[in-house]
């Protein structure tokens, strides 16, 4: 460590002011703070100095992202072989998991850095930290076989009309992975919704095309849901549907979906971590699951004699499908675009569960209906924490 | 007139004063005409047209127009202009007419028009109102034209309804942004424009 910090400090006049490289300030800044505590100490003033930075609270975010990572590399290998009829090692899966999933990440990195860099050095500002979790957040909720370059516009699509149009890190209205995510599906549907995107089949330069078995479908258990027919009830289209759909399976994740959101077990672990470490608020991801349940109640009691079979399904199902537990404790807990109230973090959390199983249940176009929701809130939050505030002030004002 | 004061009328509507990037107004039909250039193009001339005509016949009768009644004045003139452009567009291009359906006639609600009669025409003599219509009109003009631009091009990869992409890229596996189809697109096209706008010109910027 001390040779490190040796290099760090015989390097720093070079990028203070008046050195050479004085335009990459921002770049070197970032990369010490990143080993190191920052050297920036407060003047004056009763601060409370805690090592947690905002650098160390995303790091903790990208910790608890790893077991939906890992299950997610291992998931595309899984499904790879399953929808030949094979099994393999362990060891298989993950290498072909990593084959897909690793350029996904490095693309994703590569692009946000570089915009994030371009800003932070327009704008004479450090390098913000924020990019360290969007970065792995889009990777975790695209579908394996997305076009790296869908990918890098997507990127920058969330990282500068996402985030850089309202200031940067900490001032953006919506989270920026979903807004990227938000981009993908409605700039190239084709290449984002059906059954084709979500398992990887070979095809690569290196990697020949491979036939899937007779009857094998890829098609996500939402899509399968959305499409389940009058009279026909959804576990019963799930138990028959080829491949394994039934809830403890959907539970561990071995389906086929976006990278990192297939497994609600993983989520559970991740948030688990998060809230254990204070850093996601277990009211909004507790409310979120409660407003799911609400409403899927409500549909149940409405589904009698109606054509939309997805309306008797049971609310726990929507837990287990797409990406409703990934978006529930990664999306909607992020401290920026979420509110910031008590009280408006459970009508936050609420609504998002309520309006994500309401989209998906009502429109078949939209069947996942997760990432609206939480775009949707996110837009609504300032409204809710502005409305949790005036009544507080008013109650504390008639009390005298 | 002197030469400053004369630039800055015809430059203002262009770009400090842009109608659409600076003063919003207008955007209903930047974002229902603009998914193709054609229809942006023939839109921004017909949108010209109305302003500086209705501007010069105003500003010819401003001084005789009771100012109880002036907006109901200036609406029988714009619906004439509108009425007139819209026998023209249909005499002429039926096709373009056809494709931009209600918002040749939607031109009556079109802030611009009314926002350039009550600020301007109605207290500036005749030559004056008739440049002032025309500049904002190209002030309008010029933005939707470039989104339809944007739309097109990104949206299906053509220009003025000839395909510019090669099919080679879409061999390798190029595909149509179909967000810039949705009116979403011209939301954000019309965003990125006084975005940059506003960082080239500081002055444009509200003060903290």
């Amino acid at each position: 460590m001390k040779f490190l910090a040796n290099i760090f400090d015989s390097q720093r006049k070079h990028f203070e002011k008046g050195g050479k490289l004085e335009v990459f300030y921002p770049l070197f800044e970032a990369k010490e703070t990143f080993l190191f505590t920052t050297p920036h100490r407060t003047h004056g003033g009763a601060h409370i100095r805690d090592a947690v930075d905002s650098k160390r609270f995303m790091s903790t975010v990208i910790v608890a992202l790893l077991p939906c990572l890992i299950f997610g590399i291992y998931n595309i290998g899984y499904q790879y072989y399953a929808a030949q009829g094979l099994q393999a090692d362990v060891m298989n899966y993950f290498c072909i998991g990593m084959w897909k999933a690793l350029p996904i990440i490095l693309v994703s990195y590569a692009v946000g850095g570089t915009w994030e860099l371009l800003f932070a050095l327009i704008r004479k500002h450090e390098i913000n930290e924020g990019f360290l979790v969007t970065g792995l957040l889009l990777p975790l909720i695209v579908p394996p076989n997305i076009p790296l370059w869908q990918l890098a516009l997507a990127v920058s699509f969330g990282v500068v009309i996402g985030k850089e149009v309202f200031g940067g890190t900490g001032m953006n209205i919506f989270n920026p992975a979903l807004t990227a995510r938000a981009f993908l599906f409605f700039a190239f549907a084709s290449d984002i919704s059906g059954s084709a995107p979500w398992t990887f089949l070979g095809g690569d330069l290196v990697m020949s095309a491979k036939q899937a078995v007779a009857g094998w479908s890829g098609a996500t258990p939402l899509a399968i849901a959305s499409e389940a027919i009058k009279g026909s009830s959804v576990e019963s289209l799930m138990a028959f549907a080829p491949g394994d759909y039934s809830l403890t399976n959907m539970f561990i994740g071995l389906i086929p979906g976006s990278i990192g959101e297939t497994s609600t077990l993983a989520c559970l672990v991740g948030a688990l971590i998060l809230i254990a470490t204070g850093i996601a608020s277990a009211r909004i991801i507790i409310s979120i699951f409660l407003g799911g349940a609400v409403m899927g109640l409500i549909f149940n009691s409405v589904a009698d004699g109606s054509s939309n079979a997805m309306l008797a399904m049971p609310f726990y199902y929507h837990y287990v499908m797409g990406g409703f537990a990934f978006g529930a404790v990664f999306m909607a807990t992020d401290p920026v675009s979420a509110a910031n109230t008590n009280l408006g973090k459970i009508i936050y959390g609420f609504f998002i569960g309520f309006i994500a199983v309401l989209i998906r249940v009502v429109n078949p176009a939209y069947p996942e209906g997760m990432m609206l929701a939480i775009l949707f809130m996110n837009m609504s939050a300032p409204l809710i924490d502005h409305y949790v505030v005036q009544a507080h002030i008013k109650k504390r004002l008639s009390r005298g | 007139m002197a030469s400053s004061e004369m630039k800055s009328l015809v430059i203002d509507p262009v770009m400090d004063k842009n109608p659409v990037t600076v003063q919003s107004l207008g955007i209903c039909s930047a974002l229902a005409v603009t998914t193709q250039v054609a229809p942006s193009l023939v839109m921004a001339i017909a949108v010209t047209v109305v302003i500086a005509c209705s501007n010069a016949v105003i500003s010819s009768i401003r001084n005789l127009i009771p100012s109880k009644i002036r907006i109901i004045v200036q609406l029988v003139v714009v619906a004439t202009m509108v009425i007139l452009v819209d026998q023209v567009l249909k005499a002429y291009a039926y096709n373009v007419s056809k494709s931009l359906s209600v918002f040749v006639g939607l031109i009556i609600t079109n802030c611009i028009v009314m926002g350039r009669l009550e600020a301007f025409a109605m207290h500036q003599p005749v030559g004056k109102s008739f440049l002032d219509g025309i500049a904002s009109g190209i002030g309008y003009g010029w933005v939707i034209v470039l989104v339809g631009f944007c739309r097109e091009l990104l949206g299906s990869g053509k220009v003025l309804g000839v395909q510019v992409v090669p099919d080679a890229l879409y061999d390798i596996g190029y595909t149509n942004n179909g967000l810039m189809v949705l009116a979403p697109g011209a939301f954000l096209l019309l965003g990125t424009i006084i975005w940059i706008q506003r960082t080239i010109n500081d002055s444009l910027q509200e003060k903290e």
